[in-house]
This record gives C-alpha cells, sequence and structure tokens, in this order.
C-alpha cells in the first residue's frame, strides 16, 4: 500500500492537468466527478497509507519514497521524493479529508459560477501543492509544495477577478509570503552551504551534531525558517493578508486560508524543531510571536463586522496558539490544535459561506439576526464550531487541544506565566468574539429574508465537520480525564515530547479551571453586549477613546496603514519617478553634447573664403607660438 | 562539416527565402520555416550524438570541430568547435528560430523577402558567435549578427524605431570595437612571446599577460559582452530596442543576442583572463546585484507591457552575470540553466505580447483590462510564463536562479541576500503586469480571438520545455558539465597558486609592451 503514496499528490494534481487541458469539453457534471473525486480518491489512499504504516510500523517508523533526482550538480542533488511518517502522516489525512469535504460542499456553493471548471482545477492544484508540501523529503521540493500552494491561494483569493478588489487582495497576498519565502530560500541557502544537503532527515542530524546549542549559524537558520513561516501562516510582522484573502470564495477561505495552507508555517517549524531547539533565542522570538499575534488579533476580531473577516482573524489568532505552543516545544500540541482547528474553522466558514449565500451576499453580521430559526442545521453546526472555537469544556475538541497548549505554556522548562496569561486572555477574547458572531447571527430578531436553503451537498460537509470537532478531541485528553494520550503517542517517534519544568508543574485541573471559567465569563459578556441588554453598552461603545480604539483594531492595529507608507508609496514613488531610467538620461545627455557641438561647429562652415584664410592664419600663428615659446 | 552546414543553412535559407518571394510571400514563409526547422533537426542529430557519446565519457569536452585555413598570412583561421555549451546554446538560436519564424506569419506584412533574410542571417550570425574558436572569425559573427539587426529593427520595427535602432546600433558596435583592440592587443602580445601571431582560441589561452594588461584587455571583453548582456549601466539600448522590435526581433534579441554577451563571458572572458576576471568579480558581481534588482523596479514602472517584458531581462540576466563572476559549480550551472530558461520565457512573453497587440493594436496597459474574460488561453498561458519570470519552483527559471543563489551563497553571503530581494520586485511586476492585462472588468471591445492552432502550437512547445526544464534539467546539466569543469580547473589553476602574482611579476621586465613604453622615455 505504501507504494502507492505518489498517487497521493499525484491524484489531484492529474485532476488539475485533465480540468486544465481537456475540461472545456466536459460537462459541469464532469467537472465535479473529477474535480471531487481526484481528492477523495487521493483522501482514501492517504488513509491507506496511515494505516499500512501504522500496522507494521517500519525501523525508523517512517517510509521514504524516491521518484526521480530532481538535478545533481556536484554533491548538490535534491530528489523528487516523499516521505511518510506520524507528522506528515495526520497532515495529509487531515489535509485530503478536509478537503475532500469542502470540494463536496463547493459543487453545490459554486453550482451557479460561470468559472466551474477553472475553480475546481485550482482547487485540485492546491491539493495536490499542499500534499507534496507536507511528503517533502528534502527543503527543496518543500519549496516548491509551499511556493505552489501559494500561487494556489493567489489564484482563488482573485478567482473573481473581474473586481479589482479582488486582484489587489491576491497580488497583497502573494506579494507579502513571498517576503517571507524569500528569508526561506536564504535559509536553505545557509543550511546546504553549511551542513551540504536539503533532505531533512539527515539535515537535522547534521545540524545536531555540527553546531553547538546557540551557535550563530543555528540562530541564523531558524531565523530565516522562521521568517517563512510567519509569512505563510500570517504571524506577526506579516499578518496583513489574510484579513483580505477573504475576497476569494468561501470554500477557498474554508479550505486555505483556514484549514491547511495557513498551518503550513506551523508544520515547517515542527518538521524543523531540531533547529528551533538549537537555537533557544530564536524559539523563544516564536512563542513571544505567537502569544503577540494571539492577542492583536483577538482583539482586531472582536471589532469587525465582516463575517469572515472575524473568522479570518480568529485563524491568525488560533495560528498564534500553535507558535505558541511550537516556541515552548510543545510540538506535538500545535500539531494536535492543527487538527481539531482545521475541523471547526472549517466548518465555520462553511457555515458562514451558507449564511452568506442565504442573505444575497450580505457579509455584515450587524444586519443578521434570528437565523437559528431558518437555518437550523446551520445554526447548530455553527454553534458547535464556535463552542469548539471558544474551547468550551470537556465536550468540543477545541478545548482538548488548547487546554494542551495553555498547560504546556506554563509547565514546559522554556515556558512561562506570562506566556500562560497571554493563552488565557487570549481564550477570553476568543470566547467573546465567537459568541458575538453567534448572537447577532442566529438570534435576535431576523432582518433580511432567507432566500436559499442548502442542499445535500452542502448539509453532509457541516455535519461530518460538527461531529469531528466535538469527537477529534477525545484522543488526548488531560491527566484528570482518563489520560488519553493516542496522539502524542503516534508523534512520539517525530517530535519530541515537551520537557517539563521541575517543580513549577501544578496542580492542571486549578488550572483548567481557570481557563474554562475565563472563557464562561467571556461568553457571558459577549451575550449581555450584544443579545442581552445591547443598550447598556452603547455609551461605553461611543465614548471617544473607545471609539478609537475600536477603529485602531479594526484596521488591524495600523499595520497596513505603516507598511503602505513604509515600503509601498516609496516603492511606487521611485518606481514613477524613475520610469524613464536615470541612467538612460545620461546617455541622451551625450547625444545631446554630440549634436549641439556638431551644431557650434556648422556655423564655422559659412563659405566665405575670407573667414577660412582668417582661420588658417590663426592657426598658423597659434602652432607657431607653441613651437616658438617651448624651446 | 556539420558545424558549417549549422551556420551555411541558415544563410543560404536566407538567400534563397528572398529569392522565392516572386512567387508568393507563403514561399518566403515556408522556406525560412523549413530551413530553420532543418537547422534545429541537425542540432538535435548533434544532441543525440552527444548524449550518447558522454555516457562513455572518455574523450575531451570538444564534440566536433573543424579547423580550415583562411588567412593565413594573418594567422586567421576558420576554425569551429562545439562542446556541451555551444551546443545547447545551438540548439536554443534553431528553436527560437523556429519560433521567431512563425511569430512572424501574420505580423509581417511588407517586404517578407528582405525580412526574412535579416532574420535568417541574423540566425546565421548568432550561431557563428556560438561555434567560432578563432578569434578573428569570432568577431566577424559578432559584427554579422548586428547589422541585419539593425534593419530588423530599423525597418519593421513600431513608431520610434530608427531612434531605437540607432542607439542599438551604436551601443553594440562601439563596444564591439573595443572587444577587437582587445583581440588585436592579445594577437600583438602573444605573437611577440612566442613568435606565433594566431587568432587561434586553444593558442592564446595561454597566453601569460602581466596582471595590468590583462585587466585592460579583459575589459575590453567584457565591456563588450556587459552591453550584450546587458549589464547596468549600459543596458539602455535595451528597453528601445526590445520595444520597438517587430515580434520575431524581440524574441531574437532577448532570446538569443543577449546569450551571446552570457556566452562570451563564459567562453572569453574566464579563460583568457582568469586572474583578472576573478580580480574584476566583486565589481561585477555587484553591477549584477544592481541589475537584478534595478531592472524590477524599471519594469514595475513601464505602462508599456513590451518594455515591461524588456526590462524584465535586464533583472534575470543579473542573475547569469553574478553566476559566472561567483565561479563555482553550483552557479555556473545555474547559469547555463538560466541562459536557458531566460531565452524561452522571455521569448514567450514577447511572443504572447505581440500576439495580444496584433489583436488590440496598443501596447499601452492603461488601455487593457479584462482580457482573461475574452482571451482565456492567452491569458493562461501569459500568467504561466509571469510565474516562470518570477521564478516559480517547477519552472526552469527557478532551477536557474536557484542554482546561481545557491553557488553565489558561497562566495559572499550578502550580496546573495540582496539578490534574493530580486525574488519579491519580480513577484511585484509579474503580479502587476498579469492584473493590469488580463485581471479587471473587461473594457468594451470588439471580440477578439483566442490563440489560433499556430499560436497555439509555439505556445504548447514553449510550455512543454519551460516545465521540462523545471523538473528533469538533468540533461542541459550533464551537457554543461564537461565545459564548465573545464572553466574551473582554468580558474583553480590561477587562484589556487599561491605565489600567483610573484610568479607572474618578474614576467613584467620581459614583456614587449613594456619594453616598449621605456625606450619611448628613454
Amino acid at each position: 500500500m505504501l507504494s502507492l503514496l505518489w498517487l497521493v499528490p499525484a491524484l489531484p494534481l492529474l485532476g488539475f492537468l485533465v480540468l486544465t487541458l481537456v475540461g472545456f469539453r466536459l460537462p459541469r457534471l464532469g467537472v465535479a466527478v473529477i474535480g471531487v473525486g481526484s481528492v477523495a480518491l487521493s483522501c482514501i489512499l492517504a488513509i491507506l497509507a496511515a494505516a499500512s504504516l501504522l500496522m507494521a510500523p517500519p525501523a525508523s517508523h517512517s517510509y521514504t519514497q524516491i521518484l526521480w533526482t530532481w538535478l545533481r550538480v556536484g554533491s548538490f542533488a535534491p530528489e523528487i521524493a516523499l516521505t511518510l511518517d506520524p507528522l506528515s502522516l495526520v497532515m495529509i489525512v487531515v489535509v485530503t479529508f478536509v478537503a475532500a469535504l469542502i470540494h463536496l460542499y463547493s459543487v453545490e456553493f459554486m453550482a451557479g459560477d460561470e468559472s466551474f471548471r477553472r475553480f475546481f482545477a485550482y482547487m485540485n492544484l492546491f491539493v495536490a501543492s499542499m500534499l507534496v508540501l507536507v511528503l517533502a523529503d528534502n527543503l527543496l521540493l518543500l519549496y516548491l509544495g509551499w511556493e505552489g500552494v501559494g500561487l494556489c491561494s493567489y489564484l482563488l483569493i482573485g478567482f473573481w477577478y473581474k473586481d479589482p478588489v479582488n486582484v489587489a487582495a491576491a497580488n497583497k497576498a502573494f506579494i507579502v509570503t513571498r517576503v517571507g519565502d524569500t528569508a526561506m530560500a536564504v535559509g536553505i541557502f545557509l543550511l546546504f552551504t553549511q551542513l551540504g544537503t536539503l533532505r531533512i532527515a539527515p539535515l537535522m542530524g547534521r545540524a545536531a551534531e555540527q553546531w553547538p546549542v546557540g551557535s550563530g549559524m543555528a540562530v541564523a537558520a531558524a531565523a530565516l525558517l522562521l521568517g517563512g513561516a510567519v509569512g505563510k501562516s500570517a504571524q506577526l510582522p506579516l499578518q496583513t493578508w489574510l484579513p483580505d484573502a477573504m475576497a476569494g470564495p468561501t470554500p477557498v477561505s474554508a479550505l486555505i486560508h483556514a484549514a491547511t495552507m495557513v498551518t503550513a508555517g506551523v508544520y515547517l517549524i515542527a518538521r524543523t524543531n531540531v533547529l528551533f531547539t538549537l537555537a533557544p533565542a530564536v524559539q523563544l522570538v516564536v512563542a513571544v510571536v505567537g502569544a503577540a499575534t494571539l492577542l492583536l488579533a483577538g482583539c482586531s476580531a472582536l471589532v469587525q463586522r465582516d463575517i469572515k473577516r472575524v473568522l479570518a482573524y480568529s485563524t491568525i489568532s488560533q495560528i498564534g496558539y500553535m507558535f505558541l505552543a511550537l516556541g515552548v516545544g510543545a510540538w506535538s500540541a500545535a500539531i494536535f490544535h492543527f487538527m481539531t482547528h482545521a475541523f471547526f474553522k472549517a466548518l465555520l466558514f462553511l457555515g458562514a459561506g451558507v449564511v452568506i449565500e442565504a442573505l444575497h451576499d450580505e457579509h455584515d453580521i450587524y444586519k443578521m439576526g434570528g437565523l437559528r430559526r431558518q437555518l437550523p442545521l446551520t445554526f447548530w453546526t455553527f454553534l458547535i464550531g464556535s463552542a469548539s472555537l471558544a474551547a468550551l469544556p470537556l465536550v468540543t475538541a477545541g478545548f482538548y487541544s488548547k487546554d494542551l497548549i495553555l498547560w504546556q505554556a506554563w509547565s514546559s522548562s522554556i515556558g512561562s506565566a506570562w506566556l500562560w496569561a497571554a493563552g488565557v486572555l487570549g481564550s477570553f477574547l476568543t470566547a467573546v468574539y465567537t459568541f458575538r458572531v453567534v448572537f447577532l447571527t442566529f438570534f435576535g430578531d431576523a432582518k433580511l429574508q432567507v432566500s436559499k436553503k442548502p442542499g445535500m451537498a452542502i448539509r453532509i460537509p457541516l455535519v461530518v465537520l460538527a461531529v469531528l470537532s466535538v469527537v477529534g478531541g477525545f484522543v488526548e485528553t488531560p491527566r484528570f480525564l482518563g489520560h488519553a494520550s493516542l496522539f502524542t503517542e503516534l508523534m512520539r517517534t517525530t517530535l519530541p515530547a515537551a520537557s517539563e519544568a521541575v517543580g513549577r508543574a501544578g496542580d492542571e485541573l486549578t488550572f483548567d479551571i481557570i481557563a474554562a471559567s475565563v472563557m464562561l465569563v467571556g461568553i457571558y459578556l459577549a451575550y449581555l453586549v450584544f443579545l442581552g441588554s445591547p443598550r447598556r453598552f452603547e455609551d461605553v461603545a461611543r465614548a471617544p477613546s473607545v471609539a478609537a480604539l475600536r477603529r485602531f483594531w479594526f484596521a488591524g492595529w495600523g499595520f497596513d496603514w505603516l507598511y503602505d507608507r513604509v515600503l509601498v508609496q516609496p516603492y511606487v514613488w521611485i518606481a514613477h519617478r524613475d520610469r524613464n531610467d536615470v541612467i538612460d538620461q545620461s546617455y541622451r545627455g551625450i547625444a545631446w553634447l554630440a549634436a549641439a557641438s556638431w551644431r557650434t561647429l556648422s556655423r564655422t562652415q559659412t563659405g566665405r573664403v575670407r573667414w577660412y584664410a582668417a582661420g588658417i592664419a590663426a592657426g598658423a600663428i597659434i602652432i607657431l607660438a607653441i613651437v616658438v615659446f617651448r624651446t | 562539416m556539420i558545424l558549417a552546414w549549422l551556420i551555411l543553412i541558415p544563410f543560404l535559407g536566407g538567400i534563397l527565402a528572398w529569392l522565392v518571394e516572386r512567387w508568393g510571400a507563403i514561399w518566403t514563409r515556408w522556406v525560412s520555416l523549413l530551413a530553420v526547422a532543418l537547422d534545429l533537426g541537425l542540432a538535435s542529430i548533434l544532441w543525440f550524438h552527444a548524449a550518447g557519446r558522454f555516457s562513455l565519457s572518455s574523450s575531451g569536452p570538444w564534440l566536433v570541430s573543424l579547423d580550415r585555413a583562411w588567412i593565413p598570412e594573418a594567422g586567421i583561421r576558420f576554425h569551429l568547435a562545439m562542446d556541451g555549451l555551444s551546443l545547447l546554446l545551438v540548439l536554443l538560436t534553431a528553436f527560437l528560430g523556429v519560433l521567431s519564424v512563425a511569430a512572424s506569419w501574420t505580423e509581417i506584412q511588407e517586404r517578407i523577402g528582405f525580412f526574412h533574410f535579416s532574420l535568417l542571417w541574423v540566425l546565421a550570425g548568432i550561431t557563428g558567435v556560438f561555434l567560432a574558436l578563432d578569434l578573428f572569425l569570432f568577431y566577424f559573427f559578432w559584427e554579422l549578427m548586428l547589422v541585419p539587426m539593425y534593419f530588423l529593427i530599423a525597418l519593421w520595427g513600431h513608431e520610434n524605431r530608427l531612434y531605437a535602432a540607432v542607439k542599438f546600433f551604436l551601443f553594440t558596435q562601439l563596444s564591439g570595437l573595443l572587444m577587437l583592440l582587445a583581440i588585436l592587443g592579445l594577437y600583438e602580445i602573444h605573437g611577440r612571446q612566442t613568435g606565433a601571431y594566431t587568432f587561434d582560441y586553444f593558442r592564446l589561452i595561454g597566453t601569460r599577460l602581466p596582471p595590468q594588461t590583462a585587466m585592460w584587455l579583459m575589459l575590453g571583453f567584457f565591456i563588450a559582452f556587459a552591453v550584450k548582456l546587458p549589464a547596468v549601466p549600459v543596458h539602455t539600448w535595451l528597453p528601445d530596442a526590445h520595444t520597438e522590435a517587430p515580434t520575431a526581433g524581440s524574441v531574437v534579441l532577448a532570446g538569443l543576442l543577449l546569450k551571446t554577451g552570457a556566452y562570451g563571458l563564459l567562453r572569453f572572458v574566464v579563460p583568457l583572463f582568469p586572474g583578472a576576471a576573478s580580480a574584476f568579480a566583486p565589481v561585477a558581481m555587484v553591477l549584477a546585484v544592481i541589475g537584478i534588482v534595478y531592472g524590477a523596479l524599471l519594469a514595475f514602472a513601464q505602462h508599456d507591457l513590451k518594455r515591461l517584458v524588456a526590462y524584465t531581462s535586464v533583472s534575470h540576466m543579473g542573475f547569469v552575470l553574478l553566476g559566472v563572476f561567483a565561479g563555482t559549480e553550483i552557479a555556473l550551472q545555474g547559469v547555463v540553466v538560466q541562459i536557458l530558461c531566460h531565452g524561452i520565457s522571455t521569448g514567450a512573453l514577447f511572443i504572447l505580447v505581440g500576439a495580444l497587440s496584433e489583436r488590440v493594436h496598443t501596447r499601452d496597459m492603461r488601455q487593457m483590462s479584462g482580457f482573461w474574460t475574452s482571451v482565456p488561453r492567452i491569458g493562461g498561458v501569459t500568467l504561466l510564463f509571469a510565474l516562470a519570470s518570477m521564478g516559480l519552483p517547477g519552472l526552469g527559471n527557478f532551477i536557474g536562479e536557484f542554482l546561481v543563489l545557491l553557488g553565489t551563497y558561497r562566495v559572499s553571503a550578502p550580496l546573495t541576500v540582496i539578490a534574493s530581494i530580486g525574488l519579491i520586485v519580480s513577484t511585484v511586476y509579474a503580479l502587476v503586469m498579469v492584473q493590469r492585462t488580463f485581471y479587471g472588468p473587461l473594457k468594451e471591445r470588439p471580440p477578439m480571438a483566442d490563440l489560433s492552432g499556430r499560436e497555439a502550437a509555439m505556445m504548447a512547445a514553449l510550455v512543454a520545455a519551460i516545465i521540462w526544464l523545471g523538473l528533469y534539467p538533468q540533461p542541459v546539466l550533464d551537457l554543461a558539465k564537461a565545459p564548465l569543469d573545464r572553466l574551473q580547473e582554468r580558474g583553480a589553476e590561477i587562484n589556487a597558486a599561491p605565489g600567483a602574482s610573484a610568479a607572474e611579476a618578474p614576467l613584467r621586465t620581459a614583456l614587449p609592451l613594456d619594453n616598449h613604453r621605456s625606450e619611448v622615455d628613454r
């Protein structure tokens, strides 16, 4: 079964090729069958491959399939090779499974779109790139997948290309992430030059052998890879592209900008965890970036009006939790949260898509309301997703993964009370902004008439994801709740366990109760402000200082403004000032001089003999004078 | 003799194409197409032959050669030879030759015979440049490709064609003159040293030169090649020439003529003057990095679609210059891949821009918008080559740029980092180009036809080539390995000898040039 591993990314790629090259001959149904079918088949193969790896694990706990040598120059010989180990196993199963559901959803959601075929072609290409990214055996192939998902993200954000706003958002996403990608590329140059290979497993081995902890090379390499990770995962300071990326169709936001691609940075850091362990300073930066991002994005999510932008900031914030986990060495907790987040955030986006469709493309949550009666299934699934996002204790997947992160942020030997506190404050914000959306959208009075109810292709993914948003967390539970540890056991062979600090390990139950009560207070506050008695809070909201703060948060803490002034405008200004190339102007200057001297000298050619005679005489006198006076 | 045929076929084909014009334009087009196709076939045969020989890897780097006396009194021989590097470039020449004839099929409607004559003679001259190993013969071909190119721009170009043609001619002619002086200087010094006055590459290569003389002679060659490449600050002829030329002219200019500069650096500058080249390397690399970023900035600033594509060449050829002077094996292989891929991707973009402006009769992007709606296939292919241009992995240009940067990192990490910024700024211009032409609302226009069968076939060949080079460039790397190894050995000999400068010092007094000067002083 494992020998068919190459088909997992190849099938969606084949789907893309078929749809692109011969798809115009196909009817819509054919397009849908190829688009969904290729991903669904890939999902089945991924599950089979995962099962056969788990049933009979090889000695190294990983399986590598070499397809061909990409290129060979001296000792530089990266291969097109795939590696399946527990980490990539979780990634491919989650990616293909969620992708298959979202493809199915898209069949109905995109049914009326004139570019139905183009949509599925791009989506299939995305899935193929994402699978290459997580299966890549070496960093160069990983980089291929990395850029491939970036490309598809660009293509799908700008899918409705007729509106310049969408295209601008697409360009912004590609350019901003490419800044990070370039840092990552330099990191790859450094790693190969210093360590002589790009295959990840031997590379990590050599790094651990050759570089002492805290060495300059390790710090530089880890920092450069972190640059790539913050770009792709929309963390500070490169987070600005993700909210705008919501311009794409909603299934795209669910798949690319929530469940899979944006977590690629988390995967990269987990995959190269050895480097980060060797560079404690950079690892601390990872934790701080995560903590800062989760708070900043949480505040911004609190004041957005567009339902998709709330979810976008929420995604940034939740990935912040994953970075926080990585930063304290809780590697498998980060991947665990990736998995549960993929379920509940995809669910929320898909639910939001139904709401937006039902209300004639209305994004503003303040214009929605009372939808729980009109869209009951959407309401219940959205509620489950929200509960999971807000980490409602005991019954949701999000609780178990976030709890693990918070606990390890405290108990890890490189954790701290500050990081824990940031996480708890973040979960308060999460509860407020999540239930703000729930209360405003589904409760209260109905303000708009629902025009469209979801069919089966939309209901099935919603229900499946809702179930997973509940049960997905039971594989890993805290000590006082049975202490299931299927997930960390699975990861044990790939990711080192978090080291617990001696003496700081207090009572996990107490910390859980604190976090849970903070979160419940958050929900209650959301209830009071947005549903219970909104009038009481209107005055507070209108106070000048509060209003200014809201505007500041609404605009994403002014990062867009800052980058626009510091980077974009100067670049555009220089480009436009220098459109005619200052260097070319200097050559024109030479040409002008030549022409001017030609004009001057040609004036002497008057055709009058006496002037010529005078010229000859004057010249003769000057030459004679020189000869005479020199000797 | 096969090498002579590679040059003679387009040479004679050009004359024949002109002659058959009286029977009708279609005859000219088919004769030209057959001639370049024949050339491509011949080059492909050589390639299969070479691929077989390399597996044995016993014979030296030279696959075929032809050495006849030409003007024996002056030591000038008709010496052609082909190694892996020249084979790759000849293949590229024939490939783009076929495409440029095909691209002119409907665009050129005036003086068709003379057009094809000029086009084929440019191709013949370029092929000669890639094969000549006698320096005089090399200079002969160097000038031969210049004159018909001038006509291509001046006669079939766009609005501002005469200005562009004269500018092109002046830049290349002046810099060519410097190279001629350097060639004559080398000829003279070698003749005085050994008594054998010859222009033969293999004999001149061993000439011992005092460092200062070597530097001056090297600069003579370097400037000629830097103008062709082009490197900042002698790049300014390029945007005008590329923009004003007809499509085939732009394809040949960007795809091939620029490559003669890159080839010259690899074939002559580094092997003839290894010491001077390595002393000059920091300057060249800084110019290269400036070119990468500055070219991309200027590309972004343009409103004229064709001018935008033209400026991207300045940026991309910066990678070539960087890799040549970094001189590591990885960087040099990157240079070869970059040369080929830039030829393919920029050639494709010029053909696409030509196809688009044939339909909408403008190149001004301010008057374009939303073309994806009406011509999605042109849009898709343009997008693909724009992505190639910004170095997206999976497409050939990525391999070239990545290898150059990876190979340069060992030599200079700071320059590599600055050059990597090129990856970001190239994203900016590539995306903006696609955005301004293909995205946005479609303005009211008469309906446009999407790719015709002829255009689709051309694009299929180009797309296949760029993806092949992106996913399996090994055949190219293998072919280039032997010549590049030799190049590196040559560099290593000079650099490795610790007393290199000391050993050269006593030579200085014995050298005729210095003796000559001291006589004058007395």
